[in-house]
């Protein structure tokens, strides 16, 4: 493609850029002529330039378009938005054929004629002649102001200068003003008369009054320069502009870049060996040699930095488009334009923020009348923001629209199996809300043909964390919703934490990591392990880590624990998940260089990229997200562990007694004292075996003893610990390696597990403890312990209880008493049960939601039946309720529900 | 000789249909590579390993700046790894496709003009991969010459998984 050409296509598409976003401002205010002669000046040039170059296609509907811009400018026409629609598909043509003209150096073949017939038609149709030149039929009021606006400032500046003449003008129906003649309806005169197939007696009195402009020009140049709003102007303005920047092609950039980069790895390394040796010969001169690199390295990355603007001139378009298809009133409103970042982050961001404004659009922002109904102003906003926060650049895409419903987004990630339903009920809001970001998450009801096809907010956040960035949002139902995109200025050079593992020194990026813990032997942490799954205790959490060396398979001798002393976790932070990696040596932050990867080692997932340090070294950079992968493959964390474990903490802070043990492994394991009748040590040679069981005569009655863990086996000899629990009179034993202790301590499942016999893991005392599940003991035991035809007279009762743990905890201890019971999450799946077949009582936590389980108590469907309140604590509110128990206390539980139902049959 | 003595007397050796080789061994064996896709013969001195790359990847290493993929010709090829480890090793550049590669051989020996009509193609019992990566073979005194054809040889490396 010929120089002249190219250049053509880079300014066009710069122009037209500006005339989408003007024209959009024009629509809103169709007085506005300072934006209307902008846009038509910029049209015009394009028309020009086509003609010049000999492009007719382009040039023909640049010229259809430029008509219509005309009759607007000289006030002949007020712009419709009809008419904008027109102008704007017309500028769209021309994108399309240049995007063709880019690609094979010649104008595509197509049919521009159905266009341009629509838009003369629009300039024609209602520039009728007598609308037009016998004014005084309807004497168009709104139409003199534009006129008067263009004129004036072209006469203030010399008012005196200008020729006094008289003049009559036919369309504005009286005498112009000193200096009202003005080129534009010249100019709207003279392209009548080349557009038009059958010229109008119009260009007649036009074209006298070419004269006496012409003159004006002559006699005043000031005038002449202001007053010619075509071609002079874009010299005026072009000529400054020219004479500061020229036009550099991307490449001359990059590889200047690149060269910039080896350079500072270069003066790095002399620094290093200056560094080694006493000889001083070399130091002024490479401090100077430093100071000028870093500057050159600066000057380099500036020519790299553009204003974010320039990825924000497409929206006004996108959003006004969008606002006219939905049939909504939109306001973009834009902050902090001026912002720079790198050019290539900026390549990158454009299409997530054009997504994210789409769907602020269609899905944020509610329709006019519902927002009328709201109390809010019909007119939505939406608002963007960019502004500098450290190295890294914060965009807020933020609507005043209807937020995110949080019950609907709750219910669609169950029904995705996004999350399981009793979690989904301890997450926050705002967790809730992140899960907007999950594959394949849409909460649009309806496809449009702007978004909501399902592939949304995940692909942002993909595209977003590719550049080493992060998403978050706020929303508060009723009033709107606000995205923070936090990115680098630029990926050409990172911070990064230099680690070691095995020997073998990794980058990982800065951004990604949270904090660094040191867990060696003579830390406070210590890094403890459950079921081979290894975990932190950080604080008040819990963190699953993962071995560097494993995740990458640094390939060495079989891990050592011991040997490797000084280990350290460096806890990272990836789609609000927190993990842990370990480490063997922490050396250094360096700002790196990143380097792409040969494409012979792409294939490795768990590098992004590799980098040179200063003493000459090639070092992987990390990819956070690969290594988060393979935590997710140990240790299931959808969501961030902690903050579960702070709501559930925060529902049931009970002290709890726990009998601690070991059973199978040094891991400590737990069982609430409650559940247990009894702890013995029994002779293990008196054990006998029956049946595949292992049973012992105690206390005049056959004892079933299975081991406390699959690991384990029950002694031969010896004395066996054993913790003995009953159910009905039958007594079950729970074979165990050894008692600890007995401690008072808040009961706090941190983590669930699927392995049979366990609840949970719980931190006990600050050891990782697991939580036995009775439930599953008393089954292996006694076999049929929980058939409810045993027990007879059968007695239904319902457990209302939204936590999951003291469900599951509190279900077979009921059973156990031999009451038939019914487990239920909610008030209303109470209700439901009870419709079904009316329980002996009602036993329902308090703590989670009190008016909900109040309900209970006036419910038509359960009366006469009697509700016993369960609490953590004991300052709950009972009232109304026939009991008030504790939830950690077995015996009175049970005597409750002893006594309310003796009442209930009774009644 | 003076300088355009020299080129004069390397003109007329180009002239027919000769190529100039820098022999090198991998293993017992020797090989030729092509002078013209040689950019650079170094010394390796430090080199880091990939981990959960190719097998044939050594790692990779600095070179004035460039950061170049280091293969194991020894493994490429089939041979056993050398009990020293990668340690005292010679490596070939080369470049392919815009991305510098380092080959790592045991050693570098001369650089031999060899005439084109002296070569022989393959022996048809050759090896599977070796018949992929000669591209013939010279007898030279007392020991065969196997020629290297790079491309083929670092193909495994651009091939995708």
């Amino acid at each position: 493609m010929d120089e002249l050409l190219g250049e053509f296509i880079t300014e066009t598409n710069e122009f037209l850029e500006i005339v989408d976003t003007q024209l959009v401002v024009f629509e809103a205010d169709p007085r506005d002529s300072a934006t209307l002669n902008n846009i038509f000046r910029l049209v015009h040039t394009i028309k020009g330039t086509c003609g010049f170059l000999g492009l007719p296609r382009l040039q023909f509907v640049a010229h259809a378009g430029e008509t219509l811009l005309g009759k607007f400018r000289d006030g002949s026409l007020v712009a419709t938005p009809d008419q904008v629609q027109l102008v704007l598909e017309s500028i769209d043509r021309i994108k399309e054929i240049l995007a063709g003209i880019e690609a094979t150096g010649t104008e595509p073949d197509g049919d521009d004629s159905e266009l341009v017939g629509a838009l003369e038609r629009a300039a024609e149709g209602e520039d009728a002649p007598a609308q037009v030149r016998v004014p005084s039929i309807e004497p168009p009021e709104d139409l003199a102001p534009p006129i008067e606006d263009i004129a004036e400032p072209q006469a203030t500046p010399t008012p005196a200068a200008l020729p006094a003449g008289v003049r009559w003008d036919a369309d504005l129906g009286r005498e112009l003003r000193p200096g009202e003649v003005s080129l534009a309806e010249l100019e709207a005169a003279f392209m009548a008369a080349v557009a038009e197939p059958e010229p109008e007696p119009e260009p007649v009195p036009a074209a006298t009054v070419v004269a006496p402009a012409e003159e004006e020009r002559r006699a005043n140049p000031t005038a002449r320069a202001i007053s010619d709003d075509d071609d002079d102007i874009v010299l005026k303005g072009g000529a400054v502009a020219s004479n500061q920047s020229i036009r550099v092609n991307v490449d001359v950039l990059e590889t200047l870049m690149t060269m910039v980069s080896e350079l500072v790895l270069t003066r790095n390394q002399l620094l290093q060996m200056v560094r080694n040796t006493n000889d001083s010969q070399f130091k002024g001169p490479l401090q100077r040699l430093s100071v000028v690199t870093a500057e050159l390295q600066d000057s380099v990355m500036k020519t790299r930095m553009q204003p974010i603007g320039t990825a924000w001139k497409k929206l006004p378009r996108i959003v006004r488009d969008a606002a006219r298809d939905l049939g909504k009133k939109i306001d973009l409103v834009l902050e902090g334009e001026a912002t720079e970042l790198d050019r290539q982050v900026l390549e990158l961001i454009k299409d997530p923020l054009i997504h994210m404004i789409r769907n602020s659009c269609d899905h944020g922002l509610e329709s006019s009348q519902a927002r009328i109904m709201a109390g809010k102003p019909e007119t939505g906003v939406i608002k963007l923001n960019a502004y500098h926060e450290g190295g890294h650049i914060v965009i807020e895409v933020s609507d005043d629209g209807a937020g995110l419903s949080t019950a609907r987004i709750r219910d669609k990630a169950i029904k995705n199996g996004v999350v399981t339903l009793e979690h989904a009920w301890t997450l926050s809001d705002q967790q809730i809300h992140r899960f907007i970001f999950s594959p394949g998450f849409s909460t649009a009801e309806k496809v449009t043909s702007l978004s909501g096809r399902g592939v949304g907010m995940d692909v942002v956040r993909t595209n977003i964390e590719l550049i080493g960035g992060t998403i978050d949002l706020q929303s508060t139902e009723g009033q709107g919703t606000k995205f923070f995109i936090k990115i680098p200025l630029t990926l050409a050079i990172v911070s990064a934490l230099v680690v070691g593992s095995l020997g073998q020194r990794f980058a990982i990026p800065q951004l990604s990591i949270v904090e660094l813990v040191g867990a060696g032997p003579a830390s406070d942490h210590k890094i403890e392990t459950m079921n081979s799954a290894r975990v932190l205790r950080l604080r008040d959490r819990l963190l699953p880590l993962v071995d560097l060396s494993e995740v990458l398979g640094v390939q060495t001798s079989p891990p050592d624990d011991d040997s490797r002393a000084a280990s350290f976790v460096v806890v990272m932070q990836q789609a609000n998940n927190l993990f842990g990696v370990v480490v063997d040596e922490v050396f250094d932050t360096e700002e790196i260089v990143v380097k792409p990867l040969s494409s012979a080692i792409t294939d490795v997932k768990s590098f992004s990229g590799a980098t040179i340090l200063g003493d000459g070294s090639v070092i992987m950079i990390i990819d956070p997200a690969s290594v988060f992968q393979s935590v997710g493959a140990s240790a299931a964390v959808d969501t961030d562990i902690a903050e579960v474990a702070t709501q559930v903490r925060k529902s049931h802070n009970d002290i709890s007694s726990m009998i601690v043990f070991r059973a199978g492994g040094d891991q400590p394991k737990a069982v609430p004292l409650s559940l247990v009748t009894r702890l013995e040590e029994l002779d293990a040679s008196t054990f006998e075996h029956a049946d595949g069981k292992t049973l012992v005569q105690y206390r005049g009655e056959l004892m079933t003893i299975v081991p406390g863990d699959y690991a384990m086996s029950i002694a031969q000899s010896g004395v066996q610990p054993i913790l003995v629990f009953t159910h009905n009179g039958q007594a079950a034993g729970v074979a165990v390696d050894q008692i600890i202790d007995i401690v008072e301590d808040k009961l706090d499942i941190e983590l669930s597990t699927d392995r049979p016999g366990m609840m949970g893991v719980a931190v006990l005392r600050g050891k990782v403890t697991e939580i036995l599940d009775v439930g599953y003991y008393l089954t292996a035991a006694l076999g049929n312990w929980d058939d409810p035809s045993i027990n007879a007279p059968s007695r239904h009762v319902v457990l209302v209880e939204r936590n999951p743990f003291f469900r599951n905890l509190l279900a077979p201890l009921l059973k156990a008493a031999g009451y038939e019971v019914e487990a239920v999450e909610t008030t209303s799946a109470a209700l439901l049960c009870a419709e079904y077949r009316k329980p002996t009582a009602v036993l329902t936590d308090i703590d989670a939601d009190v008016s909900s389980a109040r309900r209970l108590l006036d419910d038509a469907r359960l009366s006469g039946t009697s509700i016993v309140a369960m609490s953590g604590s004991d300052e709950a509110d009972g009232t109304g309720f026939a009991l008030l128990v504790r939830k950690s206390d077995r015996q009175s539980l049970i005597a409750a529900v002893e006594h309310v139902s003796k009442m209930g049959i009774a009644a | 000789m003076s300088a355009l003595e020299k080129q004069d007397a390397s003109f007329g050796l180009i002239a027919t249909g000769t190529k100039e080789f820098v022999t090198v061994h991998i293993g017992d064996q020797l090989f030729g590579v092509q002078v013209t896709d040689i950019r650079d013969v170094f010394a390796l001195k430090s080199l880091t390993p990939v981990p959960g790359s190719k097998p044939e990847i050594a790692g990779v290493l600095n070179l004035r700046g460039r950061i170049v993929t280091a293969i194991d010709a020894r493994r490429r090829l089939g041979l056993p790894a050398r009990t020293q480890g990668y340690a005292g090793m010679m490596a070939v550049g080369v470049e392919l496709r815009g991305e510098a590669f380092g080959i790592l051989v045991d050693s570098v020996g001369d650089v031999l003009r060899l005439s084109d009509n002296q070569c022989e193609p393959n022996p048809v019992n050759l090896d599977g991969v070796w018949k992929s990566v000669a591209q013939g073979v010279y007898r030279l005194d007392g020991k065969l010459l196997i020629i290297l054809d790079i491309d083929r040889l670092l193909a495994f490396a651009l091939a995708r998984k």
